[in-house]
């Protein structure tokens, strides 16, 4: 245990052994393991920004769905209503159709009522002259007493 | 071993714990542990390349295995300074951390190694018959360490704090203003300063040469026949096993003593 030179070159090598690691060793690695370190970082924010956007998107799609749904009511209710309009407004039509064949026929019938009424009325007049004819042959002449004929056919009416 | 004296307990001590030197000036001073500075250096290029060239090739992207382990240290002492030290720890601190943890921990692991059969190595393979192999059983190594270190402390006294702040620290704190106490503090301080050095290193210097110690009484204790043998080696293996905690804990207790040494240079009380 005695101390000599030997202390002395012994710090002159520790001298050159951190000097080499100051200058050579260190940096390069630090360099090496700090850009390792960003680049993890970076991707960990990436996927922490894929992961908000995801959420975002994932908001906004349901949102859209929601608003689709909605349109999609709406249209079915619109058309819900446009059909029951069409189906009041083809009864309607239906009915006022109805109606104007009923009242066709009607008149038809009235006027055919009338018609026969009237050549029935005729005809019984026709059968009354006939029979007051045949009644009254020889003493009405059909000349004389038509005036009077015609007014029985009158009242006949 | 020495083969032309004869086999003693204190002569297999003394042939284990004696360096190569070489004299390299006039004095007692001028010596050189060869030993010590070699196996440092050898280990210090070994682990130091390993890493350059490893890192060399860092890529940000997917690190290969390699890389991985070395990122894993770097990281782990990253921590550990980032923990203590306030400051920007990436220009300086850091980066002294992670040579001290690696540099001790590889000197501190060659006392691992079998003593005995290294001892034979490098007598027939090298010719060499004083190698000490475990750099930090050297005390010169520990003190080299903890004195540099030291002289790092005050360099960052006087950088961050300037002249004034520091002598204000020295003769203020830590017990007040009071000019009355310059001296009470002054001297409190600098019996901090010394002991700082002091427990920085010989802690380290004697958990591993203790250590060494352990490993040469089991030798010698295998010397002794068969029953010693094998206790010798089992008990050698547990102590080797349990020795990997020691290095490791004892190279990690160094490192963040540099490291709370040198923060407290950076702040002001």
């Amino acid at each position: 245990m005695n101390i000599n030179f030997t202390l002395i070159s012994q710090a002159v090598a520790f001298s050159i052994f951190i000097w080499f690691t100051v200058k050579f060793v260190w940096p390069p690695l630090l360099r090496a393991i700090e850009e390792r370190q960003k680049t993890i970082a970076d991707g960990l924010a990436a996927g922490e920004r894929g992961r908000h956007e995801l959420e975002l998107a994932s908001q906004r799609s349901s949102d859209v769905l929601k608003e689709a749904k909605q349109r999609a009511s709406e249209i079915i209710l619109q058309a819900e209503k446009r059909a029951s309009e069409i189906v009041e407004e083809s009864k309607r039509t239906a009915k006022e159709e109805g109606d104007r064949i009923i009242a066709g026929a009607k008149a038809d019938i009235e006027h055919e009522v009338f018609s026969a009424k009237e050549a029935l009325r005729q005809h019984v007049a026709e059968l009354a002259v006939a029979g007051a004819a045949k009644i009254l042959r020889r003493e009405v002449d059909a000349k004389a007493h038509a005036d009077m004929l015609a007014s029985i056919g009158e009242d006949l009416k | 071993m020495a083969s032309d004296t004869e086999l003693t307990p204190t002569s297999y001590i003394n042939h284990h714990l004696t360096n190569l030197t070489s004299q390299v000036g006039e004095g007692s001073f001028w010596v050189l542990h060869v030993d010590t500075l070699v196996t440092s250096l050898i280990l210090g290029v070994i682990s130091f390349g390993f890493i350059w060239l490893v890192v060399r090739k860092a890529t940000p992207g997917v690190p290969s295995k390699r890389q991985a382990f070395v990122e894993l240290a770097v990281e782990f002492i990253d921590n550990e300074v980032k923990n203590t030290f306030h400051g920007n720890r990436h220009v300086f601190v850091a980066p002294t951390a992670l040579t001290i943890f690696v540099w001790v921990l590889m000197m501190n692991a060659m006392d691992i190694l079998p003593i005995d059969i290294m001892a034979w190595i490098y007598e027939h393979a090298f010719g060499l018959h004083n190698w000490r192999t475990v750099p930090t059983t050297d005390v010169n190594t520990t003190f080299a360490l903890a004195l540099s270190i030291w002289f790092l402390m005050l360099y960052f006294n006087v950088k961050i704090k300037g002249w004034g702040g520091w002598m204000h620290e020295l003769f203020c704190t830590p017990f007040g203003k009071n000019p009355l106490l310059w001296a009470l503090n002054l001297l409190f301080n600098l019996i901090e300063y010394v002991s700082k050095p002091l427990s920085h290193s010989l802690r380290l210097f004697g958990n591993i040469y203790a250590g060494e110690i352990i490993f040469l009484l089991l030798g010698m204790w295998a010397a002794t026949g068969v029953s010693g043998a094998i206790f010798g080696a089992i008990l050698g293996a547990g102590w080797a096993i349990f020795h990997i905690l020691i290095v490791t804990l004892q190279a990690f207790i160094f490192m963040m003593l540099t490291v709370v040494y040198i923060s407290m240079a950076h702040e002001s009380h």
